[in-house]
């Protein structure tokens, strides 16, 4: 048995490191695959239940590979926040203290190096910084050099390699959450606050990556094993692996960078519109704007779009998709979808297919599926939007 | 009848000149939740080592290799409607398909209960 695309297979060349919890991880009983050039959990007792667990219960997933950047200046955050409206396409300067953004890196010619969350501390959290900025974890270094060239000298960047991230996510999340911080009840979706939980600081945003409601908890890496032992003590939480975590977003119609999202793909075409706000379109001022305008003006060459898929067998990343003879595009994620019962896909395809219900085909070892442009999220958003 | 294993995770039950092939609980266990099984049309025929079958669980596609040489007479059509049998009982009804045997020396190469077993152990 060979697998022809694991995971681990993709990464390999340098050393793995170990995260905080990596011995917390082992003693649950998870199995480790390189990733992000991390030792990190696949799975626990299996994808499947991993995956119903965290639609009907809480999941806790370990996200400590993404990077945690702060940016400070002398100037109450103007500096900060003038010189990262160069480099991100969203409002800055209008985000509100407590208030979390989705956003992404772009190069000049408007593709997309990274996304990424960008949020206002308030209360003093990460020692008074102006913003808070959450990365991928595959491309975090990239992004953190990239940003060394482009960011003016008055603003200091700081990576939090010692801070761990926890992600808790699901419908009895809010409960589970609330069990150990009360006042985290009141926070609503892309809403973030300071707690301090048996004498630890921990910035908590009502945010994920799941669609379903939860929290990403920022807490320092020396006492995060302490906040999952009492997370999963609770009843409502078990421990949710990597594989689970990339079936739920699938599912929720989230794109995964460096699968369905490139520097070969631009933000229109990507459906990500929405992280560029009108005052951003209108005045420009950041890189890759002009891309943005040109597609907003005539539209993408491509687009990226949900795939309903006939029958059982799935169709994966880098299987091809037609219509009759004609290549018109890619699968960028695809698999198995349990809360789904079926295959479902993603994927980019060149415009003229793009409408919903297209009729297509996907080639998957020399086979024809039957597939359909459908509608994203596959399974509905459950964020809590209002207190 | 005796069962043999190979190194690639599959187990081979001969009966005669017909080998029923599947792989090993070890295999499903590291493969996780199956979704999908390929199976070969009857009739094909594989030499020693070519593509048999495709196994799709949640997380990846992995191959399954012929583990000897011969032509396929059956495949097992209830992996059609229920994949996840290879995972509940992937050494009896979890059976992929059935071979007629066509050079029985091949089998010689193979291991027994006991080898796979210490095998595996070693992994």
């Amino acid at each position: 048995m060979t697998a022809t695309d694991d995971v681990a297979a993709l990464e390999a060349e340098l050393p793995l490191e170990a995260l905080p919890l990596d011995a917390w991880h082992r003693a649950k009983g998870a199995r480790m695959v390189g990733f992000a050039g991390y030792h990190m959990p696949i799975q626990y007792e299996g994808i499947m239940a991993e995956h119903s667990w965290t639609r009907e219960h809480a999941g806790l997933f370990d996200v400590s590979h993404m990077g945690q950047l702060t940016f400070s200046d002398e100037t109450g955050g103007a500096s900060v926040d003038a010189a990262l409206e160069t480099l991100l396409p969203s409002d800055i300067k209008g985000l509100k203290p407590f208030r979390q953004r989705y956003s992404m890196l772009l190069d000049a010619e408007g593709g997309i190096l990274d996304d990424l969350m960008v949020s206002r501390p308030g209360d003093g959290a990460f020692e008074g910084a102006a913003i808070y900025m959450v990365v991928n974890g595959a491309t975090k270094y990239d992004d953190i050099g990239w940003m060394i060239e482009h960011l003016s000298d008055d603003v200091t960047m700081n990576h939090m390699a010692d801070q761990a991230l926890l992600a808790l996510q699901g419908p009895e999340a809010g409960e589970a959450m609330a069990a150990l911080i009360p006042e985290t009840a009141d926070l609503i979706f892309m809403q973030s606050g300071l707690f301090t939980w048996r004498g630890v600081p921990l910035w908590i945003s009502r945010s994920g990556y799941t669609g379903e409601d939860g929290f990403e908890i920022s807490v320092p890496g020396d006492s995060v094993a302490l906040l999952a032992d009492a997370l999963c003590a609770l009843p409502q939480v078990k421990p949710i692996g990597l594989g689970a975590r990339d079936s739920l977003r699938l599912e929720a119609g989230l794109p995964l960078y460096g699968h369905d999202l490139s520097p070969a793909v631009s933000t229109i075409g990507a459906d990500l519109g929405f992280a560029i706000q009108k005052r951003r379109r209108e005045e420009g001022g950041f890189i890759g704007h002009a891309r943005v305008m040109k597609e907003l003006a005539e539209g993408p060459g491509s687009k990226r779009v949900g795939l309903k898929i006939e029958g059982r067998l799935p169709a994966r990343e880098g299987a091809q998709i037609y219509a009759g003879d004609v290549l018109v595009g890619e699968v960028t994620s695809g698999g198995f979808a349990p809360s789904v019962g079926a295959p479902i896909a993603m994927g980019w395809v060149s415009l003229p297919y793009s409408a919903l219900d297209t009729a297509l085909e996907i080639e998957v070892r020399g086979k024809r599926i039957a597939a359909a442009v459908a509608p994203m999220p596959f399974v509905p958003h459950r964020y809590r939007r209002k207190a | 009848m005796s069962r043999y294993f190979t190194d690639e995770h599959e187990w081979i039950d001969v009966a005669g000149d017909i080998a029923t092939v599947g792989i090993t609980d070890y295999a499903q266990e590291q493969l996780g939740d199956i979704v999908f099984v390929e199976l070969p049309a009857e009739g094909t025929t594989f030499e020693k080592g070519d593509d048999a079958a495709v196994v799709e669980s949640v997380k990846a596609a992995s191959d399954v290799y012929a583990p000897i040489s011969g032509e396929v007479v059956e495949a097992n059509g209830a992996l059609e409607d229920e994949p996840a049998l290879v995972n509940s009982d992937a050494e009896e009804d979890g059976w992929f398909f059935k071979l007629r045997i066509a050079d029985a020396s091949e089998l010689e190469g193979l291991m027994n209960e006991a080898a796979y077993k210490k095998f595996v152990a070693s992994l």
